[in-house]
């Protein structure tokens, strides 16, 4: 059992009043499991992950990796996040090197060189991000959270800012890499399809109040096509969840115009299985 | 007709039309002769200046220089560390940081009477008025740089383990960096106007030069000495502050290549 979360909750303080984002998270994730957090926006996926990542702290209950409690944010974790992130005056290579403080110099570059060989970037070595485009940039945020060699990889929707050409040549790089390097991966995303495209584990969440609403199960072999009736189905049967939470949030947000704009919410919920 | 043509046709337009007017003036007299500048005259004391037997202007050129390297970089080092402190601290952004706004949008001259009181009519009290003149633009512009730095940036850095003050130098600082450069060059130019000013006041370098030329009535003088204060100004400006923060600025990613 690599990570574990037990009754987890998490309390804001939004505006002087105490604002719980979610509550009663339980939930195990075992070594080279590749698991995602789907929920709409704004149920604490991010906030979720920041807590596995140690970057904010559980208001209560407990949060274990390798039976060890968290307490702040350590190179056993390897974050990604939605944008890069790269420190723009470090070329790719230095940017790699970055988080590989503690090797010497020569041990780094080599290492860093490895990973960067993985996600294609070898040739990039020199230039600088504002060279590069989105999905080059982001292939470098992930070279430099794997240089780490960390025990679980947290991706926060990392590839929500990218094209969908992008995003599918990312979605096979990062299962080969899952695949060839066993890491367990805590994958954030509100995308349905990319989560049942990519997870063995797919983790719902629901908003107000936050909580896990179901776990699925994804046995199905890779690649996963989305004509394959099975990922239809699959897809189907979690669209139709989370479309009552969205419909929830939509309710409180809008009022009393919900009624009048229900048709064009649910085009938009379908939207959802797309990107 | 590209640019640089046309600047240079301007440039000679103008000469010429400044000529025209000083010989008008020989013949007319609107003014003194001798108080009208003109350009032969000008490129005269330019040439005695720097190559006759005294060369009254590279010594004061030098003189100038010094005192404004000086001041520049304690103007710099007080300012950052100034910055530093305010953006750390907010007992010290609150009060401290309001005497420095306060401060700012006084002309740094103002001290000069209390300087050469202090130190006397010398380099102290002309590089005291510079420091006065670039320390607040500097330190407010590092201040801005750290509390601007991208909260992602940070948090990206403690993944990787850094805290405390390896997170400050490998990542506040440096991505501080395109607003320090602004500072330095805001306090270039205010170093620049003070040390002129501090100078035409008390002793040595272009800015007493410039009295010393206006109380012998020598306007050629005058206008070569005005010269050299602008291509200097300008050296720095352009070919110096501006090709640096286009650099920085660019692999920042702040700007367009
Ligand atoms: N630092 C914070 N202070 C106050 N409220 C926050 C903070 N971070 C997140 N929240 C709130 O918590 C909720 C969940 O946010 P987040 O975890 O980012 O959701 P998601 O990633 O699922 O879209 C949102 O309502 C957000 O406004
Ligand atoms: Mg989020």
């Amino acid at each position: 059992m690599e990570l574990e979360l037990k009754d987890v909750s998490k309390t804001f303080d939004k505006d002087g009043q105490p604002y719980q984002v979610f509550s009663d998270v339980t939930l195990s994730v075992p070594s080279g499991q590749f698991v995602s957090l789907l929920g709409p926006s704004g149920c604490g996926k991010s906030t979720l992950l920041n807590i596995v990542a140690g970057l904010e702290e559980a208001t209560t209950g407990q949060v274990l990796l390798n039976g060890q409690p968290i307490t702040g944010p350590g190179p056993d974790r390897g974050v990604v996040f939605q944008e890069p992130a790269l420190m723009p005056w470090l070329n790719v290579l230095e940017n790699v090197t970055f988080a590989l403080k503690a090797l010497g110099k020569e041990e780094r570059e080599e290492r860093a060189i490895n990973y960067l060989k993985l996600v294609h970037l070898s040739k990039f070595i020199k230039a600088y991000p504002h060279e590069l485009s989105g999905g080059m940039r982001q292939r470098v945020a992930i070279a430099r959270a794997l240089a780490m060699d960390p025990h679980i990889l947290l991706m926060d929707e990392p590839f929500g800012a990218l094209d969908e050409q992008t995003r599918m040549m990312l979605h096979k790089e990062l299962l080969a890499i899952w695949s060839q390097t066993k890491k367990t991966i805590l994958f954030v995303t509100h995308n349905i399809r990319e989560a049942v495209q990519l997870s063995d584990r797919i983790v719902l969440m629901g908003t107000r109040p936050g909580r896990i609403i179901k776990v699925f199960e994804v046995h199905l072999p890779r690649p996963r096509l989305a004509t394959d009736p099975e990922v239809a189905r699959l897809e189907e049967e979690i669209m139709d969840l989370l479309g009552v939470e969205i419909e929830k949030v939509m309710k409180e947000e809008m009022g009393d115009e919900y009624g009048a704009e229900k048709g064009h919410l649910l085009h938009r919920t379908s939207s959802l299985v797309g990107d | 007709m590209n640019t640089a043509l046309r600047r240079v046709i301007f440039f000679i337009a103008l000469l010429a039309l400044w000529e025209i007017s000083y010989r008008l003036n020989l013949h007319l007299e609107f003014t003194p002769v001798r108080s009208f500048p003109n350009v032969l005259g000008v490129l005269e004391q330019l040439y005695i200046g720097f190559f006759g037997e005294h060369k009254i202007l590279l010594f004061a050129v030098l003189t100038s220089m010094k005192r404004l390297i000086v001041g520049f970089i304690l103007a710099l080092i007080i300012g950052t560390l100034l910055g530093i402190m305010l953006a750390r601290y907010k007992v010290v952004d609150e009060t401290l940081g309001a005497l420095i706004i306060a401060l700012q949008s006084i002309p740094s001259i103002v001290w000069l009477p209390l300087a050469m009181i202090w130190f006397g009519r010398n380099d102290m009290a002309i590089i005291f008025i510079m420091v006065i003149g670039g320390t607040w633009s500097m330190a407010l512009n590092t201040r801005m740089g750290f509390k601007n730095v991208q909260p992602l940036l940070i948090k990206a850095a403690q993944t990787m383990g850094y805290s405390g003050f390896p997170l400050f130098r490998k990542v506040m600082f440096p991505a501080s960096i395109p607003y320090a450069l602004t500072g330095a060059r805001l306090a270039w130019a205010f170093n620049w106007r003070a040390l002129i000013a501090a100078e035409l006041l008390a002793t040595g370098g272009l800015g007493h030069t410039l009295q010393y030329a206006a109380d012998f009535f020598n306007m050629n003088l005058v206008v070569a000495i005005m010269v050299i204060i602008s291509i200097l100004g300008i050296i720095a400006d352009q070919l110096f502050f501006q090709r640096v923060e286009k650099r920085v600025l660019t692999r920042w990613g702040l700007e367009r290549a």
